[in-house]
């Protein structure tokens, strides 16, 4: 079992040799668990406690920032800042009546969000949750040294569709089925430039492993960073994981002007929340993973290098993943306010138009270059290339007018 | 007459450059005006029980009855109130006055003014000829049954007493000469208002 060589030697900071220590003691000493199971059964229990809390005070956080955008203040008089509006909102998702219409699907409703929270969950399993080490060592993931990570995890969020397809159709009524078929079509078409832009950096660093390419760019320093390299598949993959985690402008399936509620229009208390919690768990793996796959991870120059090593530089590499993760999703909760959302054929034209023949394209290039050996000066080259090919072969100058054409400005200054 | 074609104008959208059409610049613009509201925080929020709004002078608010020199109901039932009442919500019952009063012929032995049926349009108050019936400026005044909420004549003059002093609410009762409000800065419903706006009237003082 590949977790063996680990145990021999019990972690080189605080954190994991902690993590070791319950291990061994506890699980191991009273209860029997062997290590193989019981370090990554304290790092799910971590991340169980971890991940409700923290999407909560993500919801906090939107709540606050869409407030301050709109020029109002948002919650406050629940606690300070109303920083105890999340709990006060928990337990109202709790306490609330929870109505099972007559004319739904039973099965499938119920398990529809519950189906919505696991899919997103296991994604977690194989995200880097600190510092990692390729080869012997302690890493901050549930299931370390997967070899195929990035396709696991792909898998798993392709599963996450069908808590809302389930949900709409299972509700039994058009607006819900149309939510959820909408949004069945976006994730499915979405999925496929979020998988290929990946592999451009799959195969720059040579294997699937989540830890190997954390660990790539950590080796290059500030400028191993895979946006440098790759910055027409890093925003492929944003635009892609932000319509599959059904996010403006990509919301279509939930937005409450055209489709009421969309797929959780028939749902109340804690099946609502457990929708909630799974698109947020979703948005949060999307942040870990842009900060995996193209930021660096939990690099920094100068705080948290490869070699770094001791406690304070676990502390060091667990902060800087966080800090980036949250301006991900600092940037992901500013773009729902600066975007009008998408409609349904502008969507699916800019997935199928779009985002896969450039990410098709990238990926060519990024075989070009593997294959012949360039050198990865050309990969930034070939993303700008790519993207003004692509614009300049949607460019279309204006067709010849039969009658006299003026702008709108020039109409509204006449009138004056 | 058939439109001419000279009135008629073609508008088009306008030509986007190769780096507009990406939509970047756009959305880059946008997420600058988002970022300057968030740290710039200017917030339009009234806080709503710690500071109260700041109303006009003339708010149609709840009803009062008021009283003459001599303490004594002015109105002296009409029926102009509750016939130009256009939610029909005023009842009147009349009773001889000419004993008590000399000056009158009539007041009101009952006055019910059904708050919750009332649109606070104010037709009454320019209605009565007496300038009896008038409309506050209290916005908050509740109940917890529908009863509570029909006022009676005595509920309705018990609003005169408390709001007879109060600046932002005149008795509007001198004709031909200018109330009290006319001498006044413009005032602030509680201390703890946002500043009042500032009027130029009286100003002149």
């Amino acid at each position: 079992m590949s977790l063996l060589p680990l145990l021999a030697e019990g972690g080189s900071d605080a954190i994991s040799s902690l993590i070791y220590w319950i291990a061994e003691t506890i699980l191991l000493g009273w209860l029997g668990i062997p290590l193989q199971i019981g370090i990554p059964l304290i790092l799910i229990a971590a991340t169980a406690a971890g991940i409700p809390g923290a999407c909560s005070y993500a919801i906090w956080l939107e709540r606050k920032l869409a407030a301050w955008i709109q020029d109002r203040v948002g919650p406050n008089r629940v606690g300070w800042a109303g920083l105890l509006q999340p709990i006060a909102d928990g337990a109202k998702f709790l306490l609330k009546e929870d109505i099972i219409p007559a004319h739904v699907d039973k099965f499938l409703f119920v398990i529809a969000p519950t189906i919505s929270v696991f899919t997103t969950m296991l994604a977690l399993s194989v995200v880097p949750l600190g510092p990692t080490t390729v080869g012997d060592g302690f890493s901050f993931i549930i299931a370390p040294k997967l070899d195929i990570g990035i396709v696991f995890l792909f898998s798993v969020t392709s599963l996450a569709v069908y808590g809302i397809i389930l949900g709409g159709w299972s509700s039994n009524n058009k607006y819900s089925a149309l939510g959820g078929l909408r949004s069945s079509a976006q994730v499915v078409s979405y999925e496929i430039p979020l998988g290929m832009s990946v592999l451009g950096i799959a195969l720059m660093a040579g294997s699937l492993n989540l830890e190997t390419v954390v660990d790539a760019q950590a080796q290059g320093g500030l400028f191993g960073w895979n946006i440098w390299y790759q910055p027409l598949a890093g925003l492929i993959f944003f635009l892609a994981a932000l319509a599959e985690s059904n996010r403006l402008p990509f919301d279509l399936p939930e937005c409450e002007q055209e489709l009421i509620g969309g797929y959780h229009t028939e749902y109340s208390a804690l099946k609502f929340g457990m929708f909630f919690l799974g698109e947020y768990t979703h948005v949060f793996t999307v942040s870990f993973l842009c900060s995996v796959l193209f930021l660096g991870g939990w690099h920094f120059p100068g705080i948290a290098e490869a070699t770094s090593v001791g406690t304070l530089a676990t502390v060091f590499k667990i902060g800087v993943l966080l800090t980036k993760v949250f301006c991900v999703l600092v940037l992901i909760m500013l773009l729902r306010w600066c975007l009008p959302r998408f409609r349904f054929d502008q969507l699916m034209g800019l997935c199928w138009k779009v985002l896969i023949p450039l990410s098709l394209a990238n990926m060519l290039c990024v075989m070009i270059v593997r294959e012949f050996e360039l050198s990865w000066f050309w990969l930034p080259v070939s993303s700008l290339f790519l993207f003004c090919m692509a614009g300049l072969l949607s460019f279309r100058p204006a067709p010849p007018r039969s009658r006299p054409v003026i702008r709108a400005e020039q109409l509204i200054a006449s009138h004056h | 007459m058939p439109i001419q074609e000279k009135d008629v104008a073609w508008i088009e959208e306008p030509e986007l450059s190769f780096w507009e059409q990406t939509f970047l610049p756009a959305v880059a613009g946008g997420l600058k005006v988002a970022m300057q509201h968030t740290v710039a925080q200017h917030s339009v929020t009234e806080q709503y029980p710690e500071q109260k709004p700041d109303l006009p002078l003339h708010y149609r608010g709840v009803h009062r009855l008021n009283r003459d020199e001599q303490g004594r109901v002015r109105c002296v039932a009409c029926m102009m109130c509750a016939t130009a009442c256009p939610a029909h919500c005023i009842s009147i019952v009349a009773e001889d006055a000419s004993k008590d009063w000399p000056d009158r012929d009539k007041r009101p032995q009952s006055f019910v003014l059904d708050e919750l049926r009332c649109i606070f349009c104010g037709m009454c108050e320019e209605a009565c000829p007496c300038d009896a019936i008038e409309l506050t400026s209290i916005y908050d005044l509740t109940g917890q049954t529908r009863e509570q909420m029909t006022f009676t004549k005595d509920k309705l003059l018990s609003i005169y007493d408390q709001t007879k002093d109060n600046p932002r609410d005149p008795v509007r009762t001198h004709r031909g000469r200018l109330g009290c409000a006319s001498e006044l800065e413009r005032q602030p419903l509680s201390a703890t208002s946002p500043k009042p706006p500032e009027s130029p009237r009286a100003k002149k003082q």
